[in-house]
């Protein structure tokens, strides 16, 4: 069986879901005769028609409120994001109706906002940025962040189906670059479990997303040197698995937070916060933060390439680390 | 484009007659709905509230109780409502209970929102009512959804959607209103333009005359009806419905009409010039109900004062029912924000 892209495990995932249930459409801009800026959609408009697959103005906040209305009355909406980016357009739709009716009311919202985030594409300011955090800080609703083709195809099946809003970030960077051998039959991964992508015994890297990938490079150079990182991804930040990174730490007593969101307010933050309440007898050294700078997402290759963690700064923390 | 005001009630007294008006028994349905409105609020803003029974943020729609009557009675119950903060009409004619919309008010576990939101954020999908939330406007996309899902099941069932003139500045409205009319959804934006928002006057909220003028820029029609003349209301919203249902999109209706308070409870509308206050106190929708229908034979004035006392019993049983009901366990502030098995 050949290998399956990051990007057509999404395009699968929707795809068979909408076989499945009849509930299920898609919409967003561009995403019916153009078939999505990444093409995530890409023949469903042919197959499922005008009112599974809709093509909608320019209007963030109307889509996630028209997605909002019609799970109300029983469908299951995917809207589109053409970028996460603008997502910021459709903030109050998600923070205060989508995420709070079903505390409110009982009236549980089951939509799925997805689009492209991340940077390494010089796309600059407003087509990188990482805005899961705005979210994760909104009792209500799940974010979850992919970084392989079998949970990108297994976490939006599991985010269709789930009763309550999911944010669903797809790093674009991995769109083409990342594929697998995926199983033929219907399979799903949960919402809030962590996968140990690497087992290691110094550090543990814990990180979501694309930086998954920079974690491992290091990982494969730092065990020339005899440092064994274990990298541990999370899939979904919220809820994220609890267990399995104070099991982690535990294990392994150091710990570094990589992330391509920026520093103050990323989730590197919340997790150093709850290592420390649950794990600070098992530290045997700070617990160190690889995070963007606190700027924009800048274009110019060599700002952007300043700007994304690298591998060579897991390497020196990892380094520093296991020193201490 | 169909801007036009029209009205079957003269302001003051009996019934002009120009337009097709609801059954008598339709008609004596609208008098009760609007009368338990008056009566429900008055107990909640001016007895509850300062009796300290209802807290926090108290608004009512006195002078508009015509709106969302007329706009209501006439739906199935398929259809889906979208209520704003000045129209409780709407969730009595739906069959929310007294007792449920008190203890709303009154924070007990036994309201429409189990005590986590207050007043008018009430909703119940076994009724098809979708609450609003204070950013206003956000439920006009939110009613565009509830339109899409029923187009794109075939079904013909339509979602009304109230609203104020000061929502309409928001971007929200107009990015739901240009959706809902972009797919044709089956949808009626109905606008109590009560004149302020809080105190901010209409003409620093738009440069255009009418709010059903802006219903142009999104190719539907937009109509202005008399919003204190109920059957007006209800000649417009049917009309509307019934192009909605037939497929054929939104429309928008601007029931003009005048906020005969304050914004809130604690607000005394003191920026209100006292003349105009007057003006439209005169033109009380209730009033103006009243005399028509008298006049033309469909009730009695001793008919009314019967359905004054019956709304005042209703309310005086429900509100000790409500009094009764207990409030949520502190506990309970943890339940329910995610599904739960």
């Amino acid at each position: 069986m050949p290998a399956t892209t990051y990007v057509e495990a999404i395009r699968q995932g929707i795809w068979e879901e909408m076989e499945k249930d009849e509930r299920v459409f898609v919409l967003g801009e561009d995403v019916g005769i153009y078939g999505g800026a990444f093409k995530v959609t890409e023949g469903m408009l042919e197959r499922f028609g005008e009112w599974r697959v809709i093509d909608t103005p320019i209007s963030e906040s109307a889509i996630v409120g028209a997605a909002i209305g019609a799970a109300l009355m029983g469908l299951r909406p995917i809207a589109e994001m053409q970028f996460a980016d603008f997502i910021s357009c459709a903030f109050d739709q998600i923070t205060n109706f989508a995420a709070k009716s079903r505390y409110r009311w009982n009236a549980g919202v089951p939509i799925v906002i997805r689009g492209p985030s991340g940077g390494g594409v010089h796309g600059g300011p407003f087509h990188s940025q990482n805005p899961e955090m705005y979210y994760v800080h909104t009792p209500g609703l799940k974010v979850v962040c992919p970084s392989s083709a079998y949970d990108a195809k297994g976490l939006i099946k599991s985010a269709i189906r789930d009763p309550d809003p999911v944010l669903f970030f797809e790093h674009k960077f991995l769109y083409r670059r990342v594929k697998e051998e995926l199983p033929a039959e219907d399979f799903t991964v949960p919402i809030g479990k962590a996968a140990v992508r690497r087992t290691g015994s110094d550090i543990s890297v814990i990180t979501y997303g694309a930086m998954v990938y920079t974690a491992l490079d290091a990982a494969k150079e730092l065990e020339k040197e005899g440092i064994d990182l274990e990298v541990l991804d999370l899939r979904s930040l919220l809820p994220f698995d609890r267990e399995a990174v104070l099991e982690s730490v535990k294990r392994t007593s150091k710990v570094i937070l990589l992330h391509e969101d920026t520093r103050i307010g990323g989730f590197a933050g919340e997790l150093a916060a709850v290592i420390s309440e649950e794990a600070f007898e098992y530290l045997d050294g700070p617990i160190r933060r690889i995070t963007a700078p606190d700027t924009p997402v800048p274009y110019s290759p060599p700002l952007e390439e300043f700007f994304l963690p690298k591998i060579s700064d897991v390497m020196r923390v990892a380094r520093e680390l296991y020193a201490y | 484009m169909n801007v036009k005001t029209i009205s079957t009630l003269s302001p003051v007294s009996g019934p002009i007659n120009e337009l097709k008006v609801p059954s008598e028994e339709l008609q004596l349905q609208l008098l009760y709905f609007m009368k338990l409105t008056r009566e429900l609020e008055y107990r909640i803003e001016r007895k509850l509230y300062r009796q300290g029974k209802v807290l926090g943020g108290v608004y009512v729609g006195r002078g508009q109780e015509a709106i969302a009557a007329g706009a209501c009675i006439g739906l199935r119950k398929s259809d889906v409502i979208c209520p704003s903060h000045r129209d409780m009409a709407a969730f009595l004619i739906r069959g929310m209970s007294l007792r449920v919309i008190l203890a709303q008010y009154m924070g007990r576990k036994t309201g429409a929102t189990r005590g986590r939101d207050a007043n008018m954020h009430m909703g119940d999908l076994d009724l098809n009512i979708i609450p609003f939330i204070s950013m206003l406007g956000d439920h006009v996309p939110v009613a565009a959804g509830a339109g899409l899902a029923f187009k794109a099941r075939g079904e013909d069932n339509v979602a009304v959607c109230f609203f104020g003139d000061g929502a309409t500045s928001r971007g929200d409205w107009h990015e739901g209103v240009n959706m809902a009319s972009v797919l044709k959804l089956p949808v009626v934006y109905i606008c109590n333009n009560n004149q302020y928002a809080y105190s901010t006057p209409l003409e620093r909220q738009m440069a255009v005359e009418n709010v059903a003028d802006r219903a142009v820029a999104y190719g539907m029609p937009g109509e202005i009806v008399d919003g204190n003349d109920v059957l007006a209301v209800w000649d417009a919203s049917e009309r509307a419905i019934a192009r909605a249902r037939a497929g054929q999109g939104p429309t928008l209706i601007e029931c003009k009409t005048f906020r005969l308070t304050g914004h809130s409870a604690h607000d005394d509308a003191a920026y209100v010039p006292r003349e105009l206050m007057a003006h439209w106190e005169e033109r009380d929708p209730i009033l103006r109900l009243e005399r028509a229908l008298v006049e033309t034979g469909v009730i009695t004035k001793s008919g009314i004062d019967k359905v004054q006392e019956r709304v005042q019993n209703e309310i005086d049983e429900a509100i000790q029912l409500a009094e009764n009901d207990p409030y949520p366990d502190p506990e309970d502030c943890l339940k329910d924000v995610y599904f739960e098995q």
